[in-house]
């Protein structure tokens, strides 16, 4: 379904929803406490930088959730290829992991 | 006037503000134009019904006559509350509800930290947790009005219209009466004339970045800390009372 918008002459087109014409995707990342790495939430459309800032604020941090915020174009971001997955994640490699020694009690808890 | 009354009146101007802000803004929830401002808009319309909660609390219990927020905010009439006028004025169209939020936020990042060192303590606490609010709401809409003066011509010319039809009410923000007088002696309250150079120059500076000019108006519409308001509040009251009126006291 679609809807014709009255457009006021000189009024820019905006579509909504990530159509041509919207604001870009910014993908956002909170850190809830010093210490702790910003970690990945959510993602903002907004105009520029400044703007995708104060989304990500309003939107992400409203119940106290962090102390910092990253702000990162969406198109900017390089991601695995889901087709590749098998290759990349699924090998099955128990020797990796630690836990073919014991650790002496006076380490204690690693 | 009895200190006790004068304070009373004093918490309720500052709660009526918020109240009626908070409505406004309230109203525009799920018709913002982006999520992502819906849910600013949300945030801002939170933040003053949390600050006109703890301030009609508190002027409950100055008064001692059993009233507590809900009954302060919801069984009240039209010519009893004394918000300023700005804040009943319509959303609008955005331009409007960003320079009616700008003009307030310029007043109250001020007014906060002045009342944080109030010599009521419990004043004083409620107004340094609000200021922490007021300064980000003045970042969103001082943000949005250099956007929309400095944008395209259209959203200039609309926000240039916004800041001229919401200045005539600004100077009720500052009017003053022997309540303010009273509780400003007794250092609890703040003569808020002494709060208008920050707002003054928080408004030429931003007017500045967002290009726009000083409203030329010098008609002042005040009378609304004494219930003399324009015709738009009383269709909000009604709206915001109305669940109340019908459900005596329902709770959820």
């Amino acid at each position: 379904m679609s809807y014709d918008v009255p457009i006021i002459e000189g009024e820019a087109e905006i579509t909504f929803g990530g159509g041509a014409g919207a604001f870009p995707l910014w993908e956002v990342f909170v850190r809830a406490s010093r210490g702790l790495n910003h970690v990945h939430v959510g993602s903002v459309h907004a105009a520029d930088a400044d703007a995708a800032m104060q989304s990500a604020r309003d939107v992400y941090t409203r119940r106290n959730e962090g102390v910092s915020v990253w702000v990162v174009p969406s198109a900017q971001i390089h991601a695995s290829d889901p087709h590749q997955k098998d290759a990349w994640f699924d090998g099955d490699h128990p020797y990796r992991h630690p836990t073919f020694y014991d650790i002496p009690d006076e380490v204690g808890h690693m | 006037m009895s200190a006790n009354l004068n304070l009373f009146t004093y918490l309720l101007r500052l709660a009526d503000d918020n109240m009626v802000l908070s409505q406004r803004l309230g109203e525009l929830v799920s018709w913002m134009p982006e999520l992502e401002e819906d849910i600013a808009i949300a945030n801002l319309s939170l933040d003053h019904l949390g600050q006109a909660t703890s301030l009609y609390a508190y002027a409950g219990t100055i008064e001692a006559a059993g009233r507590n927020e809900d009954a302060l905010a919801l069984t009240r009439s039209e010519r009893e509350f004394m918000n300023a006028v700005l804040v009943e004025q319509p959303n609008g169209n955005f331009a409007d509800t960003i320079a009616r939020q700008f003009l307030v936020d310029a007043y109250q990042v001020p007014l906060y930290q002045a009342l944080s060192s109030s010599t009521d303590q419990t004043l004083g606490g409620i107004a340094q947790k609000a200021e922490k609010e007021a300064r980000y709401h003045l970042e969103y809409s001082s943000t949005w009005l250099v956007r929309l003066g400095d944008g395209t011509d259209l959203s200039h010319d609309r926000a240039q219209s916004a800041l001229d039809r919401m200045w005539p009410f600004a100077a009720d923000l500052f009017a003053t009466d022997d309540v303010e007088a009273a509780v400003a002696a007794a250092g609890m309250g703040v003569d808020p004339t002494t709060l208008r150079d920050s707002f003054d120059s928080t408004v030429a500076r931003v007017v500045e970045l967002a290009t726009l000019r000083m409203p030329t108006d010098t008609y002042e519409r005040t009378g609304g800390r004494t219930g003399m308001h324009t015709e738009h509040l009383g269709h909000l009251l009604a709206e915001m009372q109305s669940l109340h009126q019908a459900h005596l006291g329902a709770t959820w």
